[in-house]
């Protein structure tokens, strides 16, 4: 068996393109594990763990950066010789990979693709960050709205960005955008929703989508949905977007109802929200995750702390009705809790989320915390604490698989599980883990089976606790909808047969967490 | 003042897709307009060396 990488200077491909090389290669025959990535310092980083470039041989990779292309291959000599021989064999797209156009060349800018389609009015941008900003000031000199799921973009080049849309008209959905919901077209990580009365304005991609899906789920649709991105509500940024988004909403004639989603805005920024939401003509909800303390009330606002609450507050204003999901009470939660807490031994102590979704990291923390529970985070809200080191989980921990040091130069987790996996393998070895909470996210995007992609190594954990003599309960939300390609109902199925306690809901299933973590303090006191 | 934000709530989107493909592809297939740019990193990859051509431009 030979380990070897190979590398092509100066090839930029993206990084969804890059997964599908690797799997593709890793399906021959002869080959055991084979990797295609960017040679950013945080990919260089993970191969070397891996064993790659190791020994003299390989100066190639150690020089290798950030705009090399590497390829990484473990197997057989003569398969990985064979694939080394000509990479370039896999590094062509199909001509199937080409359907977004018929024109014979691609065009190569932004400038040259509107000229080609002169009444082109959206720019999606998902080139590496650093080069983020200068694709999204070429979209809107061309007079295009902004989609930036790019992260990685500095607050300056941010703000000036929002304000050249503000004097436009236009507006800029991101940077670190994860969806949008635009006149019934899904962008990025969007799910099979239908149109309905309710628009979305979200700074939280995954918020926006569970809120969709659960409107769906209850009969209802959305309008549209405009991202922000992360960081609108800032001081610093003052909202510019969540503001152009209100504007255009409240004059859509297809939206009745508004629900903001987002983290807690700063202080300015709150202040510019509600004077703005005093004089919004449309009943809205605004859902700030996290928050310590919440706006007042009126009768044209609605404030929830909580996506399930805010779907369920949308739904009533609409006036429209809606089955709303069935709710277990809190005793009924703590029952099902005390029945697993039971089966574990006093050493299982610990909680370890695991989230493809930053907004499920966030609202799990707040449902916590509510309860008076303290967990480590690598993106902890007001209260908790910060996981130093976010590849290592201490204690109980919730940790966003999303973050930027995951994901850099690699696939965000709802496409590519593969360090999802082996971090839950990781928890699985743990003696003091009594639980662990997984999200799941449907979509046209992606993974094609998100919870297949884990079964093995939630199998792995539960067998593995099973052979120390301990019992760890493995508890996950899957979000999507009926209509997404995965299908809702055999996603939340596969995962009822893996053994998994699956709740409707991430907010339900970090209620559930919470009760078996209360009763996990509680032991703990006793003995 | 131009209002090209409330213009395409009420129309039809048509997108210029820069970056991950699949994200074109997956708009195209859903029945929408999508122009595709063959994007590579400007000036070889040199950001500082893209941005000074930029303001040359």
């Amino acid at each position: 068996m030979i380990r070897i990488t190979v590398i092509r200077k100066n090839r930029y491909f993206d990084s969804v393109f890059l997964m599908q090389v690797a799997r593709r290669i890793a399906g021959q025959p002869g080959v055991n594990d084979a990797s295609a990535l960017l040679a950013t310092d945080a990919n260089k980083k993970v191969l070397t763990e891996l064993g790659y470039g190791q020994g003299g041989q390989d100066a190639d990779f150690a020089a290798a950066g950030p705009n090399d292309l590497v390829l990484a291959l473990e197997g057989e000599e003569a398969a990985i010789r064979t694939v080394a021989a000509d990479p370039e064999a896999w590094l062509r797209r199909s001509t199937a990979a080409s359907a977004a156009t018929e024109a014979p060349r691609d065009p190569r800018s932004i400038r040259e693709a509107v000229e080609a389609r002169p009444d082109s009015n959206v720019a999606v941008i998902s080139v590496p960050g650093e080069y983020a900003a200068r694709e999204a000031r070429a979209a809107l000199d061309q007079g295009l709205n902004v989609f930036l799921f790019s992260s990685n973009v500095s607050v300056e080049d941010e703000l000036s960005l929002k304000r050249a849309a503000r004097d436009r008209g236009l507006v800029v959905m991101g940077p670190d955008c994860g969806t949008a919901f635009l006149c019934g077209a899904g962008i990025g990580f969007a799910n099979a929703v239908r149109r309905g009365p309710i628009g979305i304005v979200g700074s939280s991609g995954t918020g926006m989508q569970e809120f969709s899906c659960l409107v769906h789920a209850a009969g209802s649709g959305i309008s549209h949905a405009i991202g922000t991105g992360s960081r609108d509500l800032s001081d610093a940024i003052g909202g510019i977007s969540t503001l152009t988004a209100i504007d255009a909403l409240e004059t859509d004639p297809g939206t009745s109802v508004i629900a903001i989603l987002s983290k807690p805005p700063g202080e300015s920024a709150t202040r510019k929200l509600m004077q703005r939401l005093a004089r919004c003509d449309k009943p809205v909800v605004l859902c700030l995750f996290g928050a310590a303390a919440m706006p007042a009330e009126t009768g044209n606002l609605l404030t929830a702390s909580v996506i399930d609450d805010a779907v369920e507050m949308a739904l009533q204003k609409t006036g429209l009705g809606g089955s709303v999901m069935p709710r277990p009470s809190r005793e009924a939660l703590r029952a099902q809790a005390a029945a697993e807490v039971a089966r574990m031994r006093p050493a299982q102590r610990h909680v370890r989320g695991l989230f493809a979704g930053g907004t499920f990291c966030y609202q799990s923390q707040a449902i916590f915390r509510r309860a008076g529970l303290v967990v480590y985070s690598n993106s902890p809200i007001h209260g908790m604490k910060e996981l130093a080191d976010p590849r290592a989980s201490l204690e109980s921990s919730f940790v966003d698989m999303g973050a930027e040091i995951f994901v850099e130069g690699r696939p965000h987790p709802m496409i590519d599980a593969s360090l999802r996996r082996k971090r839950l393998a990781e928890e699985g070895q743990d003696p003091s883990v009594a639980l662990v909470l997984l999200d799941f996210i449907l979509g046209a995007i992606s993974s094609r089976d998100p919870v297949g992609d884990l079964v093995p190594a939630i199998h792995a954990v539960r067998e593995s606790a099973r052979r120390r003599g301990d019992h760890v309960t493995v508890v996950g939300s899957v979000c999507g909808t009926d209509a997404d390609a995965q299908g809702l109902e055999a996603q939340m199925g596969a995962l009822a047969d893996a053994g998994v306690l699956v709740f409707p809901s991430n907010a339900q299933a970090a209620a559930f967490c919470r009760e078996a973590a209360l009763l996990l303090a509680a032991r703990k006191e006793v003995r | 003042m131009a209002e090209p934000l409330k213009d395409l709530l009420r129309g039809k989107p048509v997108f210029v897709n820069v970056g991950v493909r699949e994200f074109g592809d997956t708009l195209h297939a859903a029945g929408y307009e999508v122009v595709h740019v063959d994007w590579s990193p400007p000036a070889g990859g040199n950001a500082e060396m893209a941005a000074l051509l930029d303001d040359l431009l």
